[in-house]
């Protein structure tokens, strides 16, 4: 707009016109727009206080926040009911398959987020069923699919876990190699897979199944649809670093699951996988956990002593904070300049690949400086008085580490963030044989 | 709800932007930075056509009254080319010196010959942060004495904006009595710091006596915010350079750029350094906007970048191979100008202190 006013001024192009639009730019710029408007506007604050209203009003009925390795129980499910009748879970998901049905609106989400955030009460169902394949099942699946699958997922009455990696496919995950034939109407499924997290009490498995031996590798994969119950099937626990059996590893012995549960067409699986990896890239980066890990970090410097000083007066733990605050406040920025992108429609090219690598290296860096800090006490993981905080720093640094890991490495990331943002070339395969 | 730059800034940055590029090439670069003042008369002029020494000035001084992260707009664009230009001194620091602590009278004399480019300023705040070798200057009986070290943009300056003590600041043309020079040439010749001794000058107190305290502490904040915006610009460009050499230069009959080694090097500079520009425009809109908190975002918006800024510095430097090292490349004006930005007005460690004490997390020292 401001180019049109411009060249209605008449400024001869050749005569360097950078320099004479710029100093017109300033002269004529109208500076009563705000540019940086971090409210969310009255319509939205007034949404703010409903929220807060209703989280008020019915926070007994809530489970505890942040809902451990197991099955949704009777509570979690009339808890997530009420969050989607009243449209603060699940929002966007159309009535006749159970949700809420409103239009997309990701400042309402934000807020949603917030105020539940703010008040630590739950704020309804996760997990990968809900995160990932409905929006596979709404953007892909068969009317018949959506009408079973759908309700019941984000009700919390079916559980879901996630059958995508194997011992031999981690980063080139299209190589993966559990296979099914057809016979009488049904895939026969045999091979194995890892990180299944919730696989032991998870009532169905979406599943990466090479359906198509004789395809490209990665035209030759079908998405399943898999009831755990099914004959065949073996869940055996990951115990990993933690001490925890946070996955699972899944043995597949000629199970049995109808035909009518692939997801798209047979051969389309990579496909219809990457739809709801789009998805899971549509997220924006969450800094409000490492600005929390921070005013933690802040609390045990003020409140731990050692030689009798408070750990905040010695310099070295004091200096890490800050300047892993320096990081966690660049990435609550960016984190803003990315949702205004996405509100824009714009691409932000770079700057949302990043976030993934950015966010997990940060994380770690911050729960580093808190097993320091505590020092041999930080070593501490279970039993004794002199414990802090249930051995959860412990826990967290190591659980970050898988969170670098998993998810596409550090090193995948930076592959992405090399080739998709900065537009360099993807290394060549090394040819077979060789 | 919106965080970024509104359509009117991001014509401003391609304005500003397409004047810098197009009238400082690599060569020109070259040719100024050699003459080691500093200053380039023709890019000062290209300034002064623009409006940008005022861009943050009031209008009823003949300023454009721009906002801060306007004025960082044009400091990134600047950082982009190493622009050789007098602007962090004369355009950011000496009007906010003025506007925050200077009388009346001292507004109309200074601020529209500043905004008019008729006036270049060097500003002197580096003792009011860490004080080296006991320098500092006094006031007494109307009269100031003493040495300012690494007065910003001080080289090509005509008046000097300098702090003397806590509450103090005195403004001294350059040709007043008593007044000598001493440039300090750094590693940086596209800029021009130096050291303003005064022998019992006459002194003109911004705001009067012991009325400048706050000026100080405005006027080293914006003056960090324009080193970690230059910074940001500078370091910006060296990412660009480092992925164009690397898909340009082929070893082992494949372009570098094709190496994972080289590759993820050019990954972690983005995204060290990414975050920090929404960082820098949320301390430059607070500085306006949301005072409370623009200490704190500058200080850590500074300290971040600095560390970033290092890294990306000698990483796009080690893309290019032995040819980086060289000056053939000329990529060493963008890894000086980063590491000067560093330095200046305090370095990563200094500012993660003040922040700690800005936060009452430890008592001032």
């Amino acid at each position: 707009m401001l180019f049109v006013m411009l060249c209605g001024i008449g400024i001869n192009a050749v005569d360097c016109w950078p320099l004479r639009c710029a100093k017109t730019l300033i002269k004529i710029c109208n500076r009563e727009e705000g540019p940086m408007d971090l409210s969310y506007g009255p319509e939205y604050e007034d949404f703010r206080s409903e929220v807060r209203t209703f989280i008020e009003k019915n926070k007994e009925k809530a489970p505890a926040p942040g809902m451990g390795m197991q099955h949704p129980g009777q509570r979690e499910q009339e808890w997530q009911r009420l969050l989607i009748e009243n449209g603060y879970t699940c929002r966007t998901i159309p009535r006749e398959y159970g949700g809420y049905g409103a239009e997309p609106d990701i400042l309402k989400t934000v807020i949603i987020q917030e105020e539940f955030t703010r008040a630590n009460v739950n704020s309804g169902l996760s997990g990968q069923g809900i995160a990932m394949l409905v929006p596979t099942l709404l953007e892909r699946g068969t009317e018949e699919q959506k009408k079973k699958f759908i309700e019941p997922t984000i009700t919390g009455e079916i559980y879901w876990c996630q059958g995508y990696s194997e011992p031999g496919s981690g980063s080139d995950l299209a190589s993966l190699r559990t296979n099914a034939y057809v016979e009488d109407g049904n895939f026969v499924i045999n091979g194995q897979k890892i990180w299944t997290s919730s696989a032991h009490f998870a009532d169905w498995c979406f599943i990466l199944v090479r359906t198509e031996p004789d395809a490209p590798k990665h035209e030759g994969i079908s998405y399943i649809l898999m009831d755990m119950q099914t004959p065949g099937i073996e869940v055996r626990p990951l115990v990993t670093m933690t001490g925890a059996a946070e996955f699972n590893e899944t043995f597949l012995t000629d199970v049995r699951v109808p035909v009518e549960n692939v997801v798209g067409e047979r051969g389309e699986g990579w496909k219809v996988a990457n739809t709801t990896l789009k998805h899971e890239r549509g997220m924006l980066g969450d800094p409000s956990q490492a600005m929390g890990r921070v005013e933690s970090i802040v609390r045990i410097l003020e409140s731990e002593t050692m030689d009798g000083k408070r750990l905040m007066d010695n310099p070295h733990y004091r200096d890490r904070l800050v300047a892993a605050q320096a990081k966690v406040h660049a990435l609550k920025y960016h984190s803003m300049r990315l949702l205004t992108c996405t509100l824009k429609n714009e691409d932000p090219g770079v700057s949302r690949l990043i976030v993934k690598y950015f966010g997990t290296t940060l994380s770690r860096e911050l729960s580093d400086i808190a097993l320091d800090a505590l020092g041999e006490i930080g070593s501490l993981y279970s039993g004794s008085k002199h414990l802090r905080s249930h051995g959860s720093w412990q826990w967290r640094n190591m659980f970050d580490l898988g969170l670098i890991i998993g998810g596409g490495t550090s090193q995948i990331q930076k592959n992405i963030i090399s080739e998709r943002g900065l537009g360099m070339p993807r290394e060549p395969k090394v040819a077979e044989g060789k | 709800m919106e965080f970024g730059l509104s359509e009117d800034q991001r014509l401003l940055e391609d304005s500003v932007r397409r004047f810098t590029g197009d009238l400082l090439p690599l060569e020109r670069i070259r040719e100024l930075a050699a003459e080691k003042t500093g200053f380039s008369e023709e890019i000062w002029q290209g300034l002064v056509d623009l409006a940008a020494p005022g861009v943050i000035i009031p209008e009823e001084y003949g300023g454009a009254e721009f906002k801060m992260l306007d004025a960082m707009i044009i400091q990134e664009a600047l950082g982009r080319t190493c622009a050789p230009v007098p602007y962090t001194g004369t355009a950011i620091m000496a009007p906010v010196a003025l506007l925050s602590g200077g009388t009346d009278e001292q507004k109309e004399e200074w601020l529209p010959q500043i905004a008019a480019g008729d006036c270049k300023v060097g500003v002197g705040v580096t003792e009011n942060i860490n004080i080296r070798e006991g320098k500092g200057i006094t006031v007494s009986g109307g009269k100031a004495s003493g040495d300012a070290l690494f007065v910003i943009d001080g080289g090509p300056a005509d008046l000097y904006i300098l702090a003397a003590g806590k509450d103090n600041m005195v403004i001294v043309p350059r040709d007043a009595a008593g007044v000598s020079v001493e440039p300090l040439t750094t590693i940086d010749y596209t800029r021009m710091t130096c050291e303003v001794t005064l022998d019992n000058v006459e002194a003109d107190l911004l705001g009067g006596e012991g009325g400048a305290g706050d000026a100080i502490t405005q006027t080293i904040m914006a003056g960090r915010l324009a080193l970690a915006a230059d910074l940001l610009g500078a370091a910006d460009v060296m990412i660009e350079k480092a992925v164009e050499y690397a898909l340009e230069r082929k070893q082992f009959d494949r372009v570098i750029g094709s190496y994972q080694a080289v590759k993820h090097m050019c990954a972690e500079m983005v995204t060290e350094l990414d975050p920090y520009r929404s960082l820098v425009w949320y301390a430059a809109h607070a500085f306006d906007e949301v005072p409370e908190e623009a200490h704190v975002s500058t200080l850590l918006a500074k300290a971040g970048i600095s560390e970033a800024g290092r890294f990306v510095a000698r990483t796009a430097t080690e893309v290019h191979g032995g040819m980086g090292f060289t000056d053939l490349m000329g990529l060493h004006y963008w890894y000086k100008r980063v590491n000067v930005d560093r330095q200046l007005l305090g370095g990563a460690e200094v500012l993660r202190e003040e922040a700690a004490v800005a936060q009452g997390w430890i008592k001032a020292a």
